[in-house]
């Protein structure tokens, strides 16, 4: 079987998760809404779901909106709030995923958006957080780990000065809940998006932690579910698979934190070797299983392509944006020169990885790398 | 299901995922399975998982006369209902801000106007003839050349009517109008043919056909072009109207469901009509029983029935051993009386005492059987208790009497 280099795009389900869904997939019946016993045992798994998760995150069970999936949980945040009449303007980083960049340009003429920027690290720095935040600015968002690069944002201290300046923080975790601490108490954010197939829970669910003084408004309507701000009969398993696979991350997370550093080390000490490899944002404290690369000289999809037929699944970055071939806006707002950003690779270890992964991966980037330069120096001398 | 306590009679408001779904579900979970995203594009696990859904998308398209390249998934019919309606109301705003339904919708169609209203949309809500069923004249007499949307349901969740979708999409299309159709409850029950049918978008639910929950889709026609503004963005899946991760192992689900369906539905009908003339057959000689909405315009597995001078609530208390329902799920919190029922006319007091029945795939004779006896008994046994009901057997005219103010 081919080695899955790729757990930021999506996780299997851990096996362990999967146990937790099956009864309620196969032997519970009901619409938790219902009010006989079928639809009251379905509720009660919700609720413990929802205790499982804001453990995780260190909220409470009474702050946790359960959506069907991190894209949904941004969606709410950025127009449920952009609806309320408090908000007219908001800031996000430039590095944001593509589920809070593009709802936020889809707002128009009811609320002004301003792009923070990041320096070459992809850090978005206090100074220029301050700088960001106009005085009719409401609602700051800078994500908590950022999905190609793995570059983790100082929360705390960001969200101290949106706070002092009078607006509402929120932190897409999708990437960072069940690698590294996450806590939205701790951190003093105001929302929080995590999805569930991100940490070895399945697809389908996620949830936008909140701050109930939050002036939010709901995007889906037609039910009373999730305190009114999300319409629609629960996905009962996939949320009881989440809240297993979130009680996992928790227990598990310093044990898959190690192995994941291990992992990369021996990686970079690889590429290291490498002349014509450069790893982004190298010098910035990153999640502990992400390394992304740029090959210069190199196509990166040409690269991904010959490590697929290799046996390697890796990608360029985002999967969200994959296929396409404007190189990623993360490297672009680090001011990575465009060439070198098209070449990137990412590669995004799992808990089920080993070091022969990492050395069957070195030795096709090695093999591919010393091909391809071979030939098109044969090329030029026949040239 | 039989002889296990209580006895579920609640399809219509959810149905148990089928042992052959979920099990099919299981291999696209973990990492003996697939599992990748089906959005990766650069390696076998992305290309696996893309290929599992699009499998999915021509079972689901197949049941219901559509191209699979008409099928745009969502979280499920809440979220296609909400797409449908705000997706066309926003992109043809220039057009006209008019939409016309029908008062007997689900919320997620009600609720989604009602948010339109709030928006600057005008919305008409038809009321229904006593049948449940809209009358075709009335409903023209409704459209305005402002009007840019209709939308009525197929199979009314709480009395299980069907509406008559084809003629209803002949005078819309007639009239140049976008016509959306709520079909959460009719795949597997109602037959469908999106070639034949003049209806532009469709809404349809997985867990209401043996499928899991968390998943639906919405039918988009391509000719004529419905154009709609997609509600969630980031990704540009489903081909730009509906951004996020697709839940594999649910399209997977969703996608054997409507294949067994469309298999089984002739036969499986025939057998739950069956069980629903025995229901009815037991039940219709009692005093004071009415059905709800027209008998024969109806899906083989609901019957909804009101027992004058029985208070619901207290009638589902006394039915501990039926998981059944006064009307929908999404309002069963709530202590109203059905704003269907009423809609149809109905007084509060027949409203208040109406219990939807809805049989499925797993219903027995004997499961009948017993509900029909513990209904009777229940039922004779609360009259006994009723006031209201020794008046009637007086013969005095409940609504000549004034009652005192408290």
């Amino acid at each position: 079987m081919a080695v899955y280099l790729d757990h930021n795009a999506s996780t299997p389900v851990h096996e362990d998760v999967l146990q937790a869904m099956l009864p309620v997939m196969q032997a519970m019946v009901g619409n938790p809404s219902s009010l006989h016993r079928f639809g009251r045992l379905q509720r009660d798994t919700i609720e413990r779901a929802r205790e499982q998760v804001a453990h995780l995150v260190k909220a409470h069970p009474d702050q946790v909106i359960f959506t069907s999936g991190g894209t949904e949980a941004n969606n709410l945040l950025v127009k449920g709030m952009a609806a309320s009449a408090d908000i007219n303007r908001i800031a996000i980083s430039m590095v944001e995923h593509m589920s809070m960049l593009e709802p936020a340009a889809d707002l128009g003429d009811e609320c002004a958006v301003d792009y923070i920027a990041v320096n070459k690290d992809g850090k978005v720095t206090p100074h220029t957080l301050e700088q960001a935040i106009m005085p009719d600015t409401r609602l700051v968002s800078v994500m908590s780990a950022n999905n190609e690069t793995g570059v983790i944002q100082d929360v705390r201290t960001l969200a101290e000065i949106a706070g002092r300046k009078n607006n509402w923080f929120h932190t897409d975790a999708s990437q960072a809940a069940g690698k590294i601490d996450v806590s939205f108490k701790g951190w003093g954010v105001h929302a929080m998006t995590i999805s569930s197939h991100k940490l070895y829970g399945p697809p389908g669910a996620g949830a936008l932690v909140i701050d109930k003084r939050l002036p939010l408004h709901a995007l889906l309507h037609g039910g009373a579910q999730e305190h009114g701000l999300r319409a629609g009969t629960e996905n009962v398993p996939a949320i009881a698979g989440f809240g297993a696979a979130a009680e996992l991350a928790e227990k598990e997370l310093s044990n898959r934190a190690v192995h994941a550093l291990h992992l990369r080390n021996a990686l970079e000490h690889g590429l290291a070797q490498m002349p014509s490899v450069t790893v982004f944002a190298q010098n910035a404290e990153r999640l502990p299983n992400t390394v992304q690369f740029g090959v210069q000289g190199f196509d990166g999809e040409t690269l991904l392509m010959q490590l697929d037929r290799m046996g390697i699944a890796v990608s360029s970055g985002s999967a969200c944006t994959s296929g396409k071939t404007e190189p990623s806006h993360v490297l672009k707002a680090m001011g990575v020169p465009g060439e070198l950003a098209l070449s990137s690779i990412r590669v995004s270890f799992g808990k089920d990885n080993t070091i022969a992964d990492v050395e069957k991966l070195l030795q096709a980037l090695g093999e591919i790398i010393d091909t391809i330069s071979k030939s098109a120096v044969m090329m030029a001398a026949t040239v | 299901m039989s002889d296990k306590h209580p006895i579920y009679l609640d399809y219509s408001a959810t149905t148990p995922v089928d042992e052959r779904v979920a099990e099919k579900m299981c291999s696209y979970l973990t990492r003996g399975g697939v599992f990748g995203n089906p959005a990766s594009r650069s390696h076998e696990f992305g290309w696996e998982a893309e290929a599992a859904v699009e499998e999915a998308r021509k079972n689901i398209a197949n049941l219901v006369g559509a191209n699979p390249k008409e099928i745009v998934f969502t979280s499920g019919a809440t979220e296609s209902d909400n797409l449908a309606i705000k997706g066309v109301a926003h992109f043809y705003k220039k057009k006209g801000k008019h939409i016309v339904t029908c008062k007997t919708e689900h919320k997620a169609v009600l609720d989604t106007c009602r948010q339109l209203e709030r928006e600057g949309y005008e919305v008409t809500y038809l009321d229904p003839e006593p049948t449940g069923l809209v009358d075709l004249g009335k409903l023209e007499d409704a459209l305005r050349d402002d009007t840019i949307l209709v939308s009525i349901m197929h199979v009314n969740n709480e009395i299980g009517v069907i509406q008559d979708i084809a003629a209803i999409g002949e005078i819309c299309r007639n009239k140049k109008i976008l016509y959306h159709v709520d079909a959460a409850q009719s795949p597997g029950k109602a037959p469908i043919n999106l070639e034949e049918l003049k209806v532009d978008l469709m809404s349809f639910s997985a867990h209401k056909v043996y499928g899991p929950k968390g998943i639906g889709a919405l039918y988009v026609q391509r000719k004529p072009r419905v154009r709609l503004e997609a509600q969630m963005h980031g990704g540009g899946h489903e081909r730009g109207m509906r951004s996020g991760t697709l839940a594999t192992h649910q399209i997977v689900g969703m996608g054997e469901a409507f294949r067994i369906a469309r298999q089984e539905m002739e036969v499986e009908n025939r057998r739950i009509h069956a069980l629903r003339d025995r229901l009815w057959n037991g039940l219709k000689d009692m005093e004071e029983v009415y059905v709800n909405g027209d008998l024969d315009q109806r899906i083989p597995g609901n019957i909804n029935i009101s027992f004058n001078f029985v208070e619901g609530e207290s009638l589902l208390m006394a039915l501990k051993d039926l998981a059944i329902s006064s009307g929908s799920a999404c309002t069963s919190a709530s202590l109203e009386p059905s704003y269907v029922l009423r809609a149809l006319g109905r007084n509060d007091e027949l409203a208040h005492s109406s219990i939807r029945f809805s049989i499925g795939r797993y219903t027995t004779e004997k499961d009948i059987d017993f509900t029909i006896e513990h209904v009777r008994g229940a039922v004779e046994k609360l009259r006994e208790l009723s006031p209201l009901w020794d008046m009637y057997k007086d013969g005095i005219d409940l609504d000549s009497i004034e009652w005192a103010a408290h």
